[in-house]
């Protein structure tokens, strides 16, 4: 069975993670997986695995995009390809 | 983060908020028995605490509270504990973290030093996951180099 709430949130989470593939701008991309990261999150509390989406907010929104943040002082703002 | 923001709003709400993390973190890592939780989520919580010292004011700072050097030690704490707990019960014929021989050593019946034993597992769990993540931080943002940062700050030379 799956619910209408279950397809909004994986069609969400379908659109941030090609538009983070998708964009130049790195900033702007780590911000879109970020959000990917908790559509995600969203997706596994909602089908009742709450550990996992609690370890996903914890580690993939929280901690990794810190991390994302942190190496983007080093390199260039901007993807070439 | 290795220069020095100034700005009043953020540094009040980190400091409002970074007991709060700290003790939603342990709540976390003591509430793991029964909910959703345990060492690995509350210890990123904990590291996202120091992280959010090292957003809002600087390495330094954080490094005041958990320097390098303390930082390595809790990361092989966490281990040793994890690892020592794991090793007991096999000096009493159990199996690696075999929890319930832990009874033969504390005054517990074998129930309760099966709750105990994993709850001293997941505190190692939780120091280690707490450490890796505050040295992965600095590593990453300073590209290795805060301890030469560090030092230049102290010598006036501001980066």
């Amino acid at each position: 069975m799956i619910s209408a709430a279950n397809i909004l949130l994986l069609i969400l989470a379908i659109i941030t993670a090609i538009a983070a593939i998708s964009v130049k701008d790195l900033l702007g991309a780590v911000a879109l997986l970020g959000a990917f990261s908790f559509f995600m999150c969203l997706l596994w509390a909602e089908m009742g695995a709450v550990d996992v989406a609690f370890t996903e907010a914890a580690v993939g929104a929280g901690v990794s995009m810190a991390f994302f943040v942190a190496t983007l002082y080093h390199i260039a703002r901007r993807s070439r390809d | 983060m290795v220069k020095d923001p100034d700005d009043i709003i953020v540094r009040t709400v980190a400091r409002f908020m970074i007991p709060i993390i700290q003790l939603f973190s342990l709540y976390v890592y003591v509430h793991g028995h029964i909910s959703p939780g345990g060492g690995f989520q509350g210890g990123c919580i904990l590291a996202a605490s120091f992280i959010l010292i090292s957003l809002a004011f600087n390495i330094g700072e954080a490094k005041k509270i958990l320097s390098g050097r303390k930082n390595l030690l809790f990361i092989g704490l966490g281990v040793f504990i994890y690892a020592f707990t794991g090793l007991v019960p096999l000096f009493v014929q159990g199996n690696f973290l075999d929890y319930q021989h832990l009874s033969q050593f504390l005054p517990l019946d074998p129930v309760m030093a099966r709750y105990y034993g994993v709850a001293l597992v997941e505190l190692g769990v939780q120091i280690t996951v707490m450490a890796v993540m505050i040295s992965l931080f600095q590593d990453l943002v300073t590209a290795g180099r805060h301890e030469s940062i560090l030092k230049d700050r102290e010598n006036g030379i501001d980066r």
